[in-house]
């Protein structure tokens, strides 16, 4: 390893006889949307990084103070447009915050198991991206990808049943939900969760068993216990690292608190301690599914009514800070009301935009093949990241 | 006027014209058989629009390559540039010259057979580096880099193991090691105890390398250098490449039936030998597809340490080791 701290120094103009500067990104396959990175190279070993983002900012903060509590949370799925479900729950929960609205209990539980779908759909979008950087889009990565995606469809499919569109959903409304389920959604539920349970146990055996994957994520990018703290990663990562803080857990929000699950945590903070606390979310997830399946009360699913206008949903003067616990950490939101339908400010906190900060503390050092593998386990969503 | 009255140059001529355009029809459907594999291992169905099954499918590609624009980048060496497609094709076409297809058929079965085509098919490696250098590319240098490392690392174990057959046979000679293991399954090399199943893993392996092929394509490396020294190219120069790294499949292919798979040896009259050949040929190719499907990659370093500190001690060792036991064998005269 080489010293970190001499070499996280950035130099645009450098241009000595050993070094090479090289661009990974915003147009790049392993980048995972717009992500630039600009590489020192000596060699193979990458010595320094600087991190570039912004290329796909949309003002969804500013868009936020032109759309009403009623239309927002349809918007709000395109921050992190791979868990959109998630983005919608903390905008929501914020604006519930302000106006002490109570949310039945029906609409509470069909929150948990649509956030908890949500997980396991991004997940697996996360591993096969992740196989597909490290065994590239013409290897055994692909087959991964492809075995990942496969599941997801059938997520993606019981959110379609649910509320008509498949990436953007707009599920969540302020009260409650806007839909309930329909028929038959419960088996077809139960159905799915089962098969990929199963599914992550084969996938299991076929990454864990080979010499290949291991020898390429353990001990790879290392983030020490008190790095992940000073740095303020959140999710997957943190608990990689050692720490045992899931908001789920910790800060019981909506019903979380009637279920039983475990947070698994990891000492080794290296991209395979980070797929491992992923792997057993899988399970712990279907585990939440299963729980709130079985106790879902019956009830209304809103306690407010049905919207007839953009405009009905009035929030009172106030200030309130909402977070979950998303597939990627901690996603928050702060809304400001000045008493009208619409938000005076409103502030967005993404998981992955924190997360992405510790890559210049972990990656110099590292060979270039390795950048991609630890850019993959830090799992970013760039419409979260530059929102 | 008989074949046999031609004169002798233009019979070569003929042959190999035969063979060149055997093995460029060959490589356009190899790319389907890969396709339509790896479509079945992902779940998948594979080419399927064009023609039946998708069976028109690399004509289609070729077409669609043939009809693109040709890019130079300005910045690019454009002699090196432009000639490193033809350099690192003409090598991957040179190995099928010494294989023989059937007894006496081929280009040139010459004495020294398997020497050429381990000489020819580590030119290669002058084709990758020029189009690497040549097209002024951080991505494309890197991949060069990658590459000259790798197959230097790779040529030595894949030389030893495929020497292990010509130590068994006693002959250099394509056609004497294929001969010596005529008759019977159990004269196939990878069915000599020990030996041939170790030196026919070994053989595997460094084939992979030398093909490039996952888990050893650092130099394509698609998710960090996006297409590696071919990353500039478009077009009939990118079909080209595309052409040379399939025909080398096909060829190591072919080399490890012969080596280790008793070549045309089967059941059933003598005129089915090509066959039994060919079918041979594309079990090890599925064989490495397997293998390239389901594997990540590793990293330029771990590679490297395989080859160095694992490979090439194992294959020398192994080389040594039949050499005492069929010299114990000769001595003996088991």
């Amino acid at each position: 390893m080489l010293d970190v701290n001499e070499t996280t120094r950035v130099e645009m103009d450098w241009s000595g006889p050993e070094r090479l500067q090289m661009n990974m990104g915003p147009q790049h396959p392993s980048a995972h949307g717009v992500f630039r990175a600009i590489l020192g190279l000596q060699g193979e070993t990458v010595v320094d990084v600087d991190a570039v983002i912004g290329y796909l900012h949309r003002c969804h903060e500013k868009l936020s103070e032109t759309l009403t509590y009623a239309q927002y949370p349809s918007i709000a799925s395109k921050t992190d447009y791979v868990a959109a479900m998630t983005s919608e729950f903390a905008y929501v929960m914020a604006a519930e915050e302000i106006g002490k609205f109570e949310v039945p209990r029906r609409a509470q539980y069909l929150r948990v198991i649509v956030a908890e779908l949500q997980r396991i759909a991004s997940h697996l979008l996360w591993l096969g991206t992740w196989c597909m950087d490290m065994g590239g889009a013409l290897g055994g990565g692909a087959t991964i990808f492809l075995y990942c995606i496969r599941e997801r469809e059938d997520i993606l499919d019981l959110f379609e049943a649910l509320v008509g569109a498949r990436l953007l959903y707009g599920f969540f409304q302020v009260g409650g939900t806007r839909y309930d389920i329909p028929d038959g959604w419960i088996e077809k539920c139960r159905a799915t969760i089962d098969r990929i349970d199963s599914r992550v146990g084969e996938y299991e055996q076929m990454l864990e068993d080979n010499a290949f994957f291991l020898a390429r994520t353990q001990g790879v990018g290392v983030v020490s216990r008190e790095l992940a703290q000073d740095v303020g990663i959140a999710g997957p990562l943190l608990r990689g690292s050692g720490v045992n803080f899931d908001l789920r857990k910790n800060v019981p929000y909506s019903s979380y608190a009637d279920f039983e699950f475990t947070v698994p945590v990891e000492t080794a903070g290296d991209c395979y301690a980070r797929y491992k606390v992923r792997m057993v979310e899988f399970r712990e997830a279907s585990g939440i599914i299963r729980q709130a399946l079985d106790k879902l009360p019956s009830g209304p699913i809103s306690s407010r009514p049905a919207l007839k206008s953009v405009a009905q949903i009035r929030i009172p003067k106030g200030e309130a800070y909402a977070r979950v616990e998303g597939p990627r950490g901690e996603v928050g939101s702060y809304i400001i009301s000045d008493g009208s339908a619409k938000p005076y400010r409103m502030k967005w906190r993404g998981a992955s935009f924190s997360n992405l900060s510790i890559l210049p503390h972990i990656i110099p050092g590292h060979k270039v093949a390795d950048v991609v593998a630890i850019m993959g386990s830090v799992d970013p969503v760039f419409g979260e990241v530059d929102r | 006027m008989t074949l046999a009255a031609l004169p002798p140059w233009l019979m070569a001529v003929i042959a190999s014209f035969i063979v060149l355009n055997v093995v460029i029809g060959m490589v356009t459907y190899v790319t389907l058989l890969e396709r339509k594999f790896a479509a079945r291992m992902q779940s998948r169905i594979g080419p399927y629009r064009v023609g039946p099954h998708g069976l028109l499918q690399p004509i289609a590609d070729a077409l669609k390559l043939m009809m693109k624009e040709d890019v130079v980048p300005t910045a690019a060496d454009r002699h090196v540039y432009n000639l490193a497609p033809i350099v690192f094709l003409i090598p991957c076409m040179l190995i099928f010259a010494t294989i023989p297809f059937a007894p006496g058929l081929g280009v040139a079965d010459v004495n020294i057979g398997i020497l050429f085509f381990l000489a020819v098919s580590a030119m290669e490696i002058v084709g990758l580096f020029m189009a690497g250098w040549g097209s002024n590319n951080k991505y494309a240098l890197l991949s060069a880099m990658r590459a000259v490392n790798q197959i230097i690392s790779y040529d030595l174990p894949f030389i030893f193991s495929a020497l292990v057959p010509v130590l068994l046979a006693g002959s250099l000679k394509m056609s004497d090691i294929a001969a010596v293991q005529q008759g019977s399954l159990l004269k196939w090399f990878i069915f000599y105890p020990v030996i041939g199943q170790l030196a026919f893993i070994m053989f595997i392996v460094s084939t992979l390398a030398a093909e490039n092929r996952v888990p050893f394509d650092i130099l394509e490396a698609e998710s960090e250098l996006v297409a590696g020294f071919r990353v500039e190219y478009s077009g009939m120069k990118f079909a080209l490449i595309q052409l040379g790294e399939y025909a080398h499949m096909i060829g190591s292919s072919f080399l490890g039936a012969l080596l280790f798979l008793g070549a045309w040896s089967g059941p059933g009259p003598e005129y089915l030998g090509p066959l039994w050949f060919l079918l041979k040929a594309m079990f090890v190719f599925l064989f490495v597809t397997w293998i390239r499907w389901s594997f990540v990659r590793i990293r330029v370093d771990q590679i490297l340490a395989l080859s160095w500190k694992a490979l090439l001690p194992a294959t020398l060792a192994l080389l040594i080791a039949t050499a005492v036991v069929v010299v114990w064998r000769t001595s003996a005269g088991i």
